[in-house]
């Protein structure tokens, strides 16, 4: 028995050096509890001890005048620098914007065509449905488009035109780069070493790091809201590309090679196609990003819904913000539905006879853009529904907030007052009382057990460059609220995921629940939030918790359903009940997934922990607002890596804990 | 290997041809073809920007409304990416304005007859429990009211964002009051605070300024700190702490400005003649953001409603 607790500590042996030097502290002198102001570049001038921030704005400085091919600048090209170079390229990306804003809600200039009738989108969409699916993927279709159309007394319907102009753009610009770098990846192995690292940060790092760079090199508007989106949604597609070729089966690729391929018909007509499944999961990951993105991209000058959105919910007409977000949520799962129901369409039987039998979609189709056209020149109601026939239940909407909220004063004050003092402020205080060495020292054990010499290293690594920067104090407040909301977000997305992976149907609606609140714009309950938690640590960790939980409860589901049957077969003859089945057979065969949900939910955790900056938090957040406001494009960029690099710490960490378990129990060799 | 380097090198002069056929174009696609106009989050601006753009369009210039963040925006005016900004406040936008002033490309056109005024606030009822307001000495005396479970024991006051640069901190350690600054993130958190607040009845005192839709929505009054003298935040030894700055408000008469691009008369010189001439006062603000707030019309519609009421005033700018 003490053998054993022995052993049990003996496990836990890199905790201890960490709570040694935590204990030591009183002694432990000053540069070693608080990372150390150094003198390179001036004493006194910067933050800490490498200056991080002044190389970046150099960089951004000299990248402004930095004059490419000067030689040519004297011939008909014209001077130009690398920043009207970027610009230039950006300027590009008008040009497929124009043609989807025309068509879309402008109308186009040059020939007498107004934008496309909403009568003529809604058929369209319930044929598309019908052809893809049936009828309940046209009905979905349907509803969203009629939803868009009728509550649309505050303009819904064009700013959602706007927003899908945009969208329209960014998801086959983010869809063609990711495709080509994925595939650049699977072929060749250095450009995949070099990729890897850049789509981790792309993935981790905060858009308003990156905003001001956008500005600066590339312009504002829709354009610039297409490039700060098109950043934040290709890396997933690079990803899956690279896991689709590479896990392509041999077989495969030997009926290529035998009959006769040269190059490029082997990766066009073999191994992209083989990759399908792969690939329109990857489309689907770009088509929620870029929805995800529709708030922020705003700030840069996009139009639509986002823009819309912010600027009621500053005046507080919450109701009003709330009908947008649902239209938001209902253009992402339609997008999202259609996209996944053309990589499951089988290919039909041809039929036979006239034209519009053998291709009754087509011609449905065909039937629609002729009646639409036809009753739009009748009356202009098919082009746009006209106020009249349009709703808004805003004023419901915020008489039900309003009663929601003052019924839950009094008990979720009390609530809030309790966690303040006993959980949220002495966690505070102990994460603000940690020697930074202690931290580093604890990540570089627990990379030593997990992964030796090289985790170790490349972990502390990470660490070291945070405490280097000089925003240690705030990055360690963040970590605080990041990590309380991770424990909250565990308590809750488990006991769920476990509830929802028993039957089909409860796993249907959960992951139903779980894509609503990924793609509802989470600024809207930011405020309600605060209504209830006023400014406090409580309202930001609770925003948190509302979207964090998404990724820890899917991948719950996810590992407990996936759970080898044969295993479980094995387990119920041997006699297991009900409860032993799940915590001694499919809960530990479910680990590996679960530690890579939780994973995900430090990335949802941290992307929200910059959005809950606008409650009003004292952490690295703040700090990005501020480099926001003073056009200090270098600061927010290192603010920003330094976010990053906490969730590339514990992704290194957690992906290698879940390799080690997965082998453990034989699931990956 | 002799393959991949044969690929590669084809690959490279794809990249070649490709870049030669970008560049014999044009090398900057040339945009002043168009006024570009910010739109930010708040009403009165929203509705002043279709104004303007309005305007612009009688003499036949073309306008494009622009969603942009409310600070970023002094970035993108510099860069010549955005033609006008025509409110620029004082208190929140000021050391923007200036940094892109300093750059040379910012022109500072004219200061409108709006006056702005931003200082702590309170709503009406508090007056009831804490005697003496708005006088500042009095909110001094009740800081026990204002504190919160996470405090320690001193009055809380909501204050803006860290980046609209309020020296809340300072003063309140200048004046001795028992008070800690919490910044909110945004004016939506602000907003929420209060509302909550007036909903239970509850002491709050917040940062707020006008005009914006507040006032008319909840009645309250700004604290009346000592008056602002420029003194105030350059010498230590004025006012009623003689070894600190910012023992005062703030100044209850703050500008509200247009600044434009240099660019802009150059480009679009009918469109800068309007520029130079529009005056918007203190109650034409508080219409165009009341006609939003209180009477719920959209923006195009408070804005063409804004130019039906008030013609005999545009009509001479447009001259």
């Amino acid at each position: 028995m003490t053998e054993s607790l022995w052993e049990r500590l003996k496990q836990f042996w890199f905790v201890y050096p960490f709570i040694a030097l935590w204990l030591l502290k009183p002694i432990t002198p000053n540069w070693g509890v608080i990372p150390p102001k150094s003198c390179l570049g001036g004493c006194g001038s910067i933050e800490g001890m490498i200056p991080f921030v002044d190389w970046v704005n150099n960089l951004i400085a000299v990248l402004r005048n930095y004059e490419i091919l000067p030689g040519i600048s004297e011939g008909k090209v014209g001077l130009f620098t690398f920043r009207e170079f970027t610009r230039y390229l950006a300027n590009l990306i008008d040009i497929p914007l124009d043609f989807t804003e025309a068509l879309l809600y402008k109308g186009f200039e040059t020939i007498p065509l107004g934008p496309l009738p909403w009568v003529m989108i809604l058929g369209l969409v319930v044929v598309l449905g019908l052809y893809l699916r049936g009828i309940s993927l046209a009905i979905l279709g349907g509803s969203c488009v009629l939803y868009l159309a009728i509550f649309s007394l505050r303009g819904i319907w064009t700013l959602s035109m706007k927003t899908l102009s945009a969208i329209a753009v960014s998801v086959p610009l983010a869809v063609l780069i990711g495709l080509v770098l994925g595939i650049l990846g699977a072929k060749f192995k250095v450009v995949e070493r070099i990729l890897n690292p850049i789509l981790n940060v792309l993935q981790s790092l905060p858009h308003f790091s990156y905003l001001i760079l956008v500005a600066i090199f590339c312009g504002v508007g829709a354009k610039a809201g297409v490039i700060a989106t098109v950043i934040f949604a290709f890396p997933p597609m690079t990803r899956l590309t690279i896991l689709g070729l590479k896990e392509l089966s041999s077989e495969i690729v030997e009926a290529g090679k035998m009959s006769g391929c040269n190059y490029w018909q082997m990766l066009f007509k073999v191994e992209l196609p083989g990759a399908r499944s792969a690939l329109m999961l990857g489309i689907n990951q770009v088509i929620m990003q870029c929805l995800a993105m529709v708030v922020i991209a705003s700030f840069i000058g996009q139009p639509g819904l986002g823009h819309d959105l912010l600027a009621r919910l500053q005046n507080l007409r919450l109701g009003q913000a709330f009908e947008i977000g649902v239209a938001v949520v209902f253009i992402a799962i339609t997008l999202d539905r259609y996209s996944q129901a053309l990589v499951l369409k089988q290919p039909e039987r041809s039929r036979e006879g006239a034209f519009w039998l053998r291709n009754p979609y087509l011609s449905g189709a065909i039937v629609i853009v002729v009646l639409s056209v036809i009753l739009s020149f009748i009356s202009s109601a098919a082009t746009q529904l006209p106020k009249e026939y349009t709703i808004s239940i805003s004023g419901y909407l915020d008489l039900g907030i309003k009663t929601f909220t003052t019924s839950l004063f009094v008990p979720l004050g009390i609530f809030r007052d309790f966690l303040l003092v006993y959980f949220f402020m002495p966690t505070k205080a102990m994460f603000q009382s940690l020697p930074w060495i202690s931290v580093i020292v604890l990540v570089g054990c627990a990379g030593w057990k997990l992964g030796r010499f090289k985790l170790a290293l490349t972990v502390m690594f990470f660490v070291f460059l945070i405490a280097a920067s000089g925003y240690w104090v705030r990055a360690m407040i963040t970590l605080y609220m990041v990590s309380v909301a991770i424990i909250i977000s565990m308590g809750f997305g488990i006991p769920v995921g476990i509830w929802a992976s028993k039957r089909l149907n409860r796993t249907k609606l959960v992951l139903n629940i779980c894509d609503t609140f990924q793609t509802f714009p989470s600024f809207i309950y930011l405020l309600p939030a605060v209504m209830l938690f006023q400014i406090s640590d409580v309202s930001a960790i609770f925003a948190i918790v509302v979207y964090a939980s998404i990724p820890i409860t899917r991948y719950t589901i996810f590992g407990l359903r996936n759970v080898p049957s044969q295993i479980i077969e094995a387990a119920k003859m041997s006699g297991c009940s009900e409860s032993q089945l799940l915590w001694k057979v499919r809960m530990p065969l479910a680990f590996p997934e679960m530690l890579l949900g939780v994973n995900q939910t430090l990335m949802f955790a941290l992307f929200m922990v910059m959005i809950a900056g606008f409650i009003g938090t004292v952490d690295l957040s703040q700090e990005i607002f501020r480099a926001l406001s003073f056009n200090d494009g270098g600061k927010g960029l290192v603010i920003g890596l330094c976010v990053s690099l906490i969730g590339l710490t514990a992704d290194r960490l957690l992906v290698e804990w879940s390799n080690i378990k997965k082998r453990s129990y034989g699931l990956k060799t | 290997m002799r393959e991949i380097v044969y690929k590669l090198r084809a690959a490279l002069a794809m990249v070649f041809l490709a870049g030669a056929t970008i560049f014999s174009g044009p090398a900057i696609a040339d945009s002043s073809g168009v006024i570009k106009i910010p739109t930010h989050n708040w009403s009165s601006q929203l509705v002043g920007a279709e104004v303007v753009g309005e305007l612009f369009k009688k003499v036949g210039e073309k306008v494009e409304y622009v969603p942009m963040d409310s600070q970023t925006v002094y970035q993108a005016m510099a860069d010549g990416d955005i033609d006008i900004v025509h409110e620029v406040w004082e208190g929140a936008f000021g050391a923007s304005f200036d940094k892109s002033l300093a750059t040379g490309n910012v022109i500072d056109l004219l200061t409108h007859d709006a006056v702005t005024r931003e200082d702590w606030w309170y709503p009406v009822y508090i007056e009831e429990v804490c005697p003496g307001l708005p006088d500042w000495e009095a909110l001094a005396k009740c800081s026990d009211m204002f504190a919160r479970a996470d405090s320690g024991g001193k009055g809380v006051f909501i204050g803006g964002p860290v980046d609209w640069l309020k020296h809340d901190a300072e003063k309140v350690e200048a004046l001795g009051m028992n008070f800690v600054v919490r910044n909110a993130g945004s004016a939506g958190a602000i907003w929420a605070e209060l509302d909550a607040a007036v909903a239970q009845k509850k002491p709050v005192v917040i940062f707020n300024w006008s005009p914006n839709f507040i006032g008319a929505k909840y009645p309250g009054k700004f604290v009346e700190f000592p008056t602002h003298d420029p003194k105030c935040t350059t010498d230590a030894s004025w006012g009623v702490n003689p070894d600190a700055l910012y023992d005062c408000g703030n100044p209850a008469s703050g500008y509200l400005k247009i600044g434009v691009n240099k660019d802009f008369e150059k480009n679009h010189p009918k469109a800068f003649n309007i520029a130079k001439q529009m005056n918007f006062s203190g109650p034409d603000i508080d219409k165009m953001a009341n006609y939003v707030d209180t009477d719920g019309m959209e923006i195009p519609e408070a804005a063409q409603q804004w130019l039906k009421d008030h013609k005999s005033k545009w009509e001479k700018w447009v001259k």
